[in-house]
């Protein structure tokens, strides 16, 4: 099985006293190497989806494997590390810590999962962030940066561990048009280069267009999953 | 660099109002205690010196008399019984007795006296004195008269006296001069002052006068005899327990500084409880203060933490980060502290002068206060932040990031 992601039947309910149902029976699955975007409206559940999948909340019922790996059996423990060895997030925010520099922050994820720096962390920090384009900018702090180079950096910390599987999070959301094009080309030639599985989610119909599948969510459920519709 | 120290040294760094309101908290809070102790401590040492400086750790001297009426078996009497006057008596075996309390545990010297009342007469002025006769050198390990004469020798031998310095005042003799001893039964003897000193006690300056152990016995009617036996001991504050092994072995009564000077220590008692109830209320009062900073801070940097913690930083580092942070700002603070607390009290020991404008006493300032000083802030620190970094462990990243 190739699959790199897949979802089975995955409910999310939230409240106690009142229950809301935000995700009722979603499947799918990835394969290793796809560019696909998850598209929906607002309260579609598609952020609650993707905090499933990133491994950052768990589900009510159905199942999630990642490489593989059925999630459900994982400890909180356990869930960490592996999330810290098999996904690689960006945020709308780009969330970078601002107390950190550009390649402190690129190295961050490889340095809490080895506990101390090496050289290699820091030459594949270095690299990433020659790739995507901030080889001048290594020892910047964040407020230094625009937010486009911010949110480059955040794509080069997701990348760093040479994670099976990235998930964006509205990536070009708080971007204007020319660093959104910027950062969208950047995940597209990562992908292309080195055959990294990215999964974006947007509500930005555009986005989704130049994706190479595309997976529709209204109400909790999935109402179309293909090509992206024109 | 391990992550967890890389990760709360930049944020304290980083964070630099936060850090130094918690360092401030923790200086004032370890100068107090250091101050406190320094001031304190060394009032009680001075006090303990002082009083030590001119007594025997432990007396052992005979059992009082005890008026025992003789009846013969069955008969029937009303008695009032009558304590006769207390005499002068040896010890009996005295010799002995001394090798074997200079046996006991704890025992570092031991001294034969023989202590009496007497006049001392010049002139027409005349002064109630203590004669204390000893054996010079043995009587030095006990109290430390040599370092402490002010004039001559300290050489009370054949008929020579070393005498207090306000006696030799009061009568007005200086070394080389020669008084007048008198004792009951208007047992006399003259005598020659060879040396004078200041035990810095008013009443034994006024009215000692320290003579041979020979010359004593002549004067009391105590021919080769030893009216006390005193001591020296290792540990001051052992002196109770040692006084009492010591009567235990000898069948005599043993008086130790701290039963006689027992006022004395149940003030130092209270005043270590006063000191330690202010250590403990700053303790408590810093501790606080730590604890709400980081705990303000956490709640600043819950976006943060939640990325943290996304990106594959377990829960024990998130954790161990902000103890440290706490442990780090704990330790400076000491050292700040001390520093300033030092400050404080070499301030006052200048401040604080007797109107001849000697200092009052020393402050005590040593290594085992400032370590001390130094663990204590560590500890607090950590124990500060335990509640704000088991806070921040706790994080649901998801939410942080979304809220945060």
């Amino acid at each position: 099985m190739a699959d790199v992601l897949r979802v089975d039947d995955v409910v999310k309910e939230f409240g106690d006293a009142v229950v809301t149902r935000v995700l009722r029976g979603v499947g799918f699955a990835l394969e290793r190497g796809e560019f696909a975007t998850l598209i929906g409206p607002s309260g579609s559940g598609k952020s609650t989806l993707l905090n499933l999948i990133g491994l950052l909340d768990r589900p009510t019922s159905g199942r999630i494997w990642i490489e593989g790996r059925d999630v459900s059996e994982l400890d909180e423990a356990e869930l960490t590390a592996f999330r810290g060895r098999t996904l690689g997030f960006v945020f709308q925010f780009h969330h970078l810590l601002p107390a950190f520099s550009a390649l402190e922050n690129v190295m961050l994820p490889s340095y809490a999962a080895e506990g101390s720096p090496t050289s290699a962390m820091r030459a594949r920090a270095a690299e990433l962030l020659s790739a995507v384009g901030l080889q001048n900018k290594l020892d910047a702090r964040p407020n230094e940066l625009s937010g486009g180079q911010q949110q480059r950096v955040a794509i080069a910390r997701a990348l760093a561990h040479d994670p099976a599987l990235v998930l964006a999070d509205e990536p070009t959301g708080n971007l204007d048009t020319e660093s959104a094009n910027e950062v969208f080309e950047l995940m597209r030639r990562f992908h292309r280069e080195r055959g990294t599985t990215f999964l974006i989610v947007t509500h930005d119909p555009r986005i989704a267009a130049r994706s190479d599948r595309s997976v529709e969510l209204v109400d909790g459920a999935v109402v179309y999953d293909g090509p992206p519709r024109a | 660099m391990p992550f967890e120290w890389f990760v709360a040294l930049r944020y304290l760094r980083e964070g630099r109002s936060q850090t130094a309101l918690i360092l401030a908290a923790v200086s004032i809070g370890v100068s107090v205690v250091v101050f406190l102790s320094a001031l304190i401590n060394g009032l009680q040492a001075s006090l303990i010196k002082q009083t030590l400086g001119s007594q025997p750790h432990v007396t052992l001297h005979p059992p009082e008399l005890v008026a025992r009426p003789l009846f013969a078996p069955g008969t029937t009497a009303a008695v009032v019984l009558e304590q006769s006057p207390q005499r002068m008596r040896s010890i009996e075996q005295w010799s002995s007795v001394l090798e074997q309390v200079a046996r006991v545990p704890g025992v570092t010297a031991a001294s034969p006296t023989v202590t009496g009342a007497a006049f001392a007469i010049r002139g027409t002025a005349e002064k109630p004195v203590i004669v204390r006769g000893v054996d010079p050198e043995r009587f030095r390990a006990v109290i430390d008269v040599q370092s402490k004469l002010t004039t001559g020798r300290f050489a009370p031998t054949g008929s020579d006296v070393v005498i207090g310095v306000g006696l030799a005042d009061l009568l007005n003799v200086t070394v080389g001069d020669k008084l007048r001893v008198t004792a009951a039964e208007r047992r006399d003897a003259i005598v020659t002052v060879v040396g004078t000193f200041d035990l810095g006690n008013k009443e034994v300056n006024d009215r000692w006068v320290i003579a041979s152990l020979r010359q004593a016995q002549t004067l009391f009617d105590l021919p080769g005899g030893a009216s006390t036996i005193e001591l020296r001991v290792g540990e001051a504050f052992d002196a109770e327990r040692i006084a009492l092994d010591a009567a235990e072995r000898t069948g005599l009564e043993a008086d130790s500084w701290m039963k006689i000077n027992a006022q004395l220590l149940v003030g130092l008692r209270s005043q270590n409880s006063s000191k330690y109830m202010i250590q403990f209320f700053v303790v408590i009062a810093v501790t606080l203060g730590i604890a709400s900073v980081l705990i303000v801070s956490v709640v600043q940097k819950s976006r943060e933490i939640g990325i943290l913690r996304a990106v594959g930083t377990s829960r024990s580092r998130v954790l161990r980060v902000f103890l440290i942070e706490g442990a780090v700002v704990g330790l400076f603070g000491s050292f700040v502290g001390s520093a300033l607390g030092a400050a404080f009290s070499l301030a006052f020991a200048m401040l604080a002068k007797n109107p001849d404008g000697s200092p009052t006493f020393p402050v005590q300032l040593d290594l085992p206060l400032f370590a001390g000083a130094s663990v204590l802030a560590t500890s607090i620190g950590l124990l500060a932040a335990v509640i704000p970094a088991r806070r921040a462990a706790r994080l649901d990243p998801a939410e942080a990031i979304r809220h945060g």
